[in-house]
């Protein structure tokens, strides 16, 4: 089997985020890291991978698309036990809305497979920056691939997919053939720690970085400028004002949010 | 005035609430025209009850031959609805389906995408959507410059608008491929009603988290008491106190009540993502360095398990 994993390189969620003043996500004054939520998808990969007939025959390769510092985000699963990864880095790229992305990561699993077809593209649930949770849909659209997205439990036999999804209405088992895209949830389960072995291992493990003359993709096809939406303004949320806090002592809590909440008309 | 297509999202012909939600929006951008793709039987049904809210055109797709088949032909037949009418936007909620209906259909007609929309106006460029990020941290404004704009939106972005459209029902008979028949629900389990409002719909949720130790009767007696939602951290739902349907936070539903209660929830900025925009907020916590209170308009640094029952029981009493 030949997995390939969509991993995205984002600001650290507890630091300060912010907008360039081009209204495009600052990626360089911020820290970044592997998408948490991508860390279930490298996860779920390796798990697959391991319980499958042919775990030596199964290869899983992380592939990120973003700046050159992106790489430690691949890296990290690497770390974790892909066993290769892709970076696809090039200028032109910065500030591509969801389509180029999807454009651009449709491109590189296609060239990921010339040699031995992608049968499962696994992604996160959502990006912790953009939190659009559309591009596995548009990658399985560019791909003409069926999706699966938003699974919280997975299951493989051979070339079928079983997954379970919890719906607003229903909770769903839903199943595919593969090849297919297939997009998962914090609740398929903590992913791992890097071990130290890991961590050695990952040093003499394959990182290829491709631009976009590698995949075909013209320039004039990605990146801000050609953006099939625009960010007209970002505004901050103007921090909440100090509340009022007390201090139960012998019940006034109780009496003291009753009041509070009499006082507001919830009552 | 060119028509706005608003998919309606439905259980087995009852419409949701988010749809009329949906509708309202699209009366701002243009002529409301809701697509209905289910059940042949349930399709009039469904009608009445968007032309209630102002559909002026409902065009009815009888789903029998892709039942089942998941999103790829209801991509499918949105695309070839949009090629004849070419609305001014298509309008669908941020469901998981929704945003998979939308992610491939803006691929189908080059169409530029937004994704859950907290509020959508209309303008001379056409609609402007706000979007809350980072955590509800920034607010976004944005628009579409390409294509046709498909906005996802989120539930409680606005408020349903009754009154009557003419509701004209065509029935639209859409080509699917074979393609798009591939991923399939093998099964499907409803969610059992809670007897307890909507979380994403309520006016008032009261959140549990890991503080409960397990123990969520404060927690919904409270709820029950202010008539309120229940909700909770990751923590808990993780714990399997809660099942996930319940759970706050980036990784579960965003809500923004009237009222929200967080009760022995610390207030990480992952959950903080799902709750920040609640209109007053007030939390219980043991700990009076929790992060949550940095948020609050009013807080009680107490144990929810003596604090919660003695409110529950004094708000009970002036309601007598
Ligand atoms: C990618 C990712 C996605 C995530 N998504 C979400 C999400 O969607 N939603 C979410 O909630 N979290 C999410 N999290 C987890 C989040 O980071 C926190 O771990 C989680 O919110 C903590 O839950 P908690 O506040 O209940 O628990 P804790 O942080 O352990 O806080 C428990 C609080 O209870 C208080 N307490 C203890 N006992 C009592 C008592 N008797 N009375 C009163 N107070 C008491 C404590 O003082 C403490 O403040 C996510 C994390 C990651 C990495």
């Amino acid at each position: 089997m030949n997995i390939v994993v969509c991993v995205k390189h984002v600001p650290d969620a507890t630091a300060d985020r912010r907008f360039e003043s081009d209204n495009t996500v600052d990626r360089v004054g911020v820290d970044g890291l592997l998408s948490e939520l991508d860390e279930y998808a490298v996860e779920q990969a390796l798990q697959i991978k391991e319980k499958s007939d042919n775990p030596e025959e199964t290869k899983v390769t992380a592939l990120c698309v973003g700046p050159e510092k992106a790489v430690d985000a691949v890296r990290k699963a690497l770390q974790m036990g892909a066993d290769e990864g892709i970076l696809v880095s090039d200028e032109a790229i910065a500030g591509s809305d969801y389509v180029a992305t999807s454009l651009v990561l449709a491109k590189a699993i296609s060239k990921a497979g010339e040699e031995r077809a992608v049968d499962l593209v696994i992604c996160g649930m959502a990006s912790t920056d953009a939190a659009g949770s559309v591009v596995p849909a548009m990658l399985a659209e560019q791909l003409n691939l069926p999706q699966v997205t938003f699974a919280s439990v997975v299951e493989t036999q051979g070339d079928q997919v079983r997954v379970k999804r919890d719906g607003d209405t229903a909770t769903e088992v839903i199943g595919g053939t593969m090849p297919l895209v297939l997009s998962v949830t914090d609740q398929t389960g903590e992913a791992r720690y890097p071990s130290f072995k890991g961590i050695m291992a990952a040093k003499k493990k394959p990182l290829e970085t491709w631009s976009l003359s590698d995949l075909g993709v013209d320039a004039g096809d990605v990146g801000l400028s050609v953006a099939w939406t625009q960010v007209e303004d970002t505004t901050e949320r103007p921090p909440r004002s100090a509340g009022e806090i007390v201090k139960d002592e012998d019940g006034s809590g109780a009496t003291a949010l009753t009041e509070f909440l009499a006082s507001k008309k919830f009552i | 005035m060119s028509e706005v297509l608003v998919l309606i999202d439905h259980v087995d012909g009852a419409v949701r609430k988010p749809t009329y939600e949906l509708l309202a929006i699209a009366k701002r951008l243009g002529e409301p025209s809701a697509v209905f793709i289910g059940g042949a039987d349930q399709a009039s049904g469904a009608a009445e009850a968007v032309k209630k809210y102002g559909a002026e055109k409902v065009y009815t797709v009888d789903d029998t031959e892709i039942k089942g088949y998941l999103v790829a032909p209801k991509a499918e037949v949105l695309q070839q609805l949009a090629e004849k009418t070419s609305p001014a936007a298509i309008l669908i909620s941020s469901s998981f389906e929704g945003k998979e209906i939308a992610g491939r259909l803006a691929i189908k007609l080059k169409s530029g995408i937004i994704t859950d929309a907290v509020d959508v106006q209309s303008s001379e460029g056409g609609p402007v959507t706000t979007q809350s990020v980072f955590a509800g941290n920034f607010t976004v404004q944005a628009k579409v410059t390409k294509g046709t704009p498909i906005i996802t939106v989120k539930p409680n972005a606005a408020a349903p608008e009754e009154g009557d459209g003419a509701g004209a029902v065509e029935e639209f008979a859409a080509t699917i491929s074979d393609a798009a028949k591939s991923a399939k629900i093998v099964a499907s389990q409803p969610r059992q009603a809670s007897g307890r409002p909507e979380l994403t719909e309520a006016a008032i949720v009261v959140a549990g988290g890991r503080g409960t130790g397990g123990n969520f009767e404060p927690i919904e007696g409270f709820a029950d008491a202010l008539g309120a939602a229940v909700g909770a951290s990751r923590a808990a739902v993780d714990s399997g106190w809660t099942p996930h349907t319940f759970q706050i936070g980036q990784t579960g539903k965003t809500v923004s009540p009237q009222l929200y209660v967080a009760n022995g929830i610390s207030g990480a900025i992952q959950h903080r993502a799902g709750m920040q925009t609640s209109k007053t907020i007030v939390a219980v916590n043991k700990d009076d360095e929790a992060p949550i209170f940095e948020l609050v308009d009013f807080g009680v640094v107490g144990d929810l398990h003596t604090v919660l029952p003695a409110a529950t029981e004094q708000i009970n009493k002036r309601k007598g």
